[in-house]
């Protein structure tokens, strides 16, 4: 589904972030990245959803090398991935209805199964009763299950969320888990960049730890292995 | 592009309008002040052109024929003139006519001239008029040197001062407006730009959730047509009263009766349409530029 075949990433700054990353990840897989700040997890993270494009090796995406695409194609491959921010990332004038919605609209669905996903996927994260609010009306655990929303809504293959819990007090953070479970349970790969070792160690999943740039662990069932 | 896409972007576009609030009316108000410049200074360019045309094509060469000449000399002397390159047409004034003409130029003064209706000491004379009135000078030249030509004259001084000052006014009229309008384009484009740069967390998302770059220019394009539109209403109005203003007023003036301005009607309504489509092109122009950037994520 995801290889990774030495991948290399220096930035125009001269920064190396990736330095040689050898890596293959199975449909269904739930994928924790850990490593201490700059070991290059976000830049992983990024080249998956092409926001960043390696400086060589082989990235390949179910079956596509995702670093020769063209501009173009950019705009499909991002409609299989569904991506969830520390942030949220939400449109502050849009409802909750509207902000998981736009993620529809933008590849042209039609209005009725708009409608319908938008509602099946606000009831799944759980906020079918919050749908004509607006994000700063929300707490931030709801606000990151809208994100989750939007994010999945599409049914992408993969889902990729980078620290998603890391503005979350622990008791929202483990909802948010459960909601990341059960996306997970349906079929949905998961890679997810955190700095929970509570999270890592107590569900316990894939973890590839990564440091200087390099895969230095990769354990199923691993430990978060690092003092948070 | 889907219709119910295209109607989307309709309505994001005019959701965006009201949403800017202030952004959009500074927008809009750069607009207007630019058009307002770029109308006024048309309309008073193409009159200008259109009386330098005027005034132009008045211009003529009068050809004194030879007392002496006879009636076979005169039309030969006709048929040459009509061979003289850039000679578009000729035409016979008797000395009689000339007469008249001279006693009615003069008004009252005329009836001093009236004695010499027995006994008229004028020429007989061919008026020249050149295709392209710049080549009056050349024409009037070989003219001089034919048979049977007693002098040439069609105010040199007056004519070539003439030329020189549309042309300067013609090349003037035109950087000046160029100038307006790229002023009006860098304006926008970054007026458009704040209202933009205050959106590009919007635009990323759209990226994010796999939307292309035309979809995302869709709205932006619709703001940028309707800020240019918007911003062209005053100066449409403007341009419309106050040339039917300015039509009305000289009409009513005897003393600058010589001043002849391109008539309202088509005129006034073919700037209005120019400025029209002026606007909506900055429009589109600067909102597009300004979005561009924000594509590259």
């Amino acid at each position: 589904m995801i290889l990774m075949k030495d991948i290399y990433k220096t930035y125009g700054n001269g920064v190396t972030a990736l330095n040689g990353i050898n890596v293959e990840i199975e449909q269904g897989e739930f994928v924790y990245i850990v490593g201490p700040s700059g070991a290059g997890k976000s830049s992983f993270i990024k080249l998956m959803y092409r926001e960043i494009k390696p400086t060589r090796g082989l990235l390949r995406i179910n079956n596509r090398d995702i670093s020769e695409i063209k501009e173009k194609e950019v705009p499909l491959l991002r409609r299989n991935i569904g991506v969830i921010f520390q942030d949220f990332r939400l449109l502050p004038k849009l409802s909750v209805y509207e902000n998981v919605a736009f993620a529809l609209e933008v590849i042209e669905e039609s209005p009725r199964n708009i409608r319908k996903r938008v509602m099946d996927v606000l009831d799944l994260v759980g906020l079918k009763n919050k749908s004509r609010f607006f994000p700063n009306e929300l707490s931030g655990g709801e606000q990151q299950r809208v994100s989750i929303a939007r994010a999945i809504v599409n049914r992408p293959k993969i889902v990729i969320a980078d620290e998603p819990t890391g503005n979350l007090d622990p008791d929202t953070s483990w909802e948010i888990m459960k909601v990341f479970e059960e996306i997970n349970n349906s079929g949905t790969t998961i890679i997810m960049a955190t700095h929970s070792k509570e999270i890592v160690n107590t569900i316990k999943k894939r973890v590839i730890a990564i440091e200087d740039g390099l895969i230095v662990r990769d354990e199923q069932r691993g430990d978060y292995g690092y003092e948070s | 592009m889907k219709a119910r896409t295209i109607k989307r972007h309709f309505r994001e576009g005019f959701k965006n309008i009201a949403r800017n609030g202030w952004m959009t009316v500074a927008s809009v108000g750069a607009v207007t002040m630019t058009l307002l410049l770029v109308g006024a200074f048309l309309g008073l360019i193409l009159n200008l052109n259109h009386m330098a045309e005027k005034i132009e094509d008045d211009v003529v060469v009068k050809v004194l024929i030879d007392l002496a000449a006879n009636d076979e000399d005169v039309i030969a002397l006709g048929k040459d003139l009509e061979k003289v390159s850039g000679v578009e047409n000729v035409i016979f004034s008797s000395k009689d006519e000339e007469l008249n003409s001279l006693i009615d130029s003069m008004g009252e003064g005329g009836e001093v001239w009236e004695l010499y209706e027995q006994e008229n000491p004028l020429n007989h004379a061919y008026i020249i008029k050149a295709t392209d009135p710049h080549d009056t000078d050349r024409i009037a030249t070989e003219v001089a040197k034919l048979n049977a030509v007693d002098s040439v004259s069609y105010g040199q001084e007056v004519a070539q001062n003439l030329f020189k000052f549309t042309d300067y006014a013609r090349t003037v009229g035109i950087i000046l407006i160029a100038g307006l309008v790229l002023t009006a384009i860098f304006l926008i484009s970054n007026t458009i730009k704040l209202t933009i740069m205050a959106r590009s967390t919007e635009i990323g998302i759209m990226k994010l959730v796999g939307a292309t770059n035309s979809f995302i220019r869709g709205p932006f394009f619709i703001e940028g047509l309707l800020l240019g539109v918007l911003g062209s209403i005053i100066p449409m109005t403007v341009v419309l009263s106050a040339y039917k203003l300015i039509e009305s007023s000289i009409g009513s003036m005897s003393s600058i009766g010589f001043v002849e301005i391109l008539p309202f009607n088509p005129f006034a309504w073919q700037l209005s349409a120019i400025i029209l489509v002026v606007g909506a092109g900055i429009g589109i122009w600067g909102s597009l530029m300004s979005v561009r950037k924000f594509l590259k994520v």
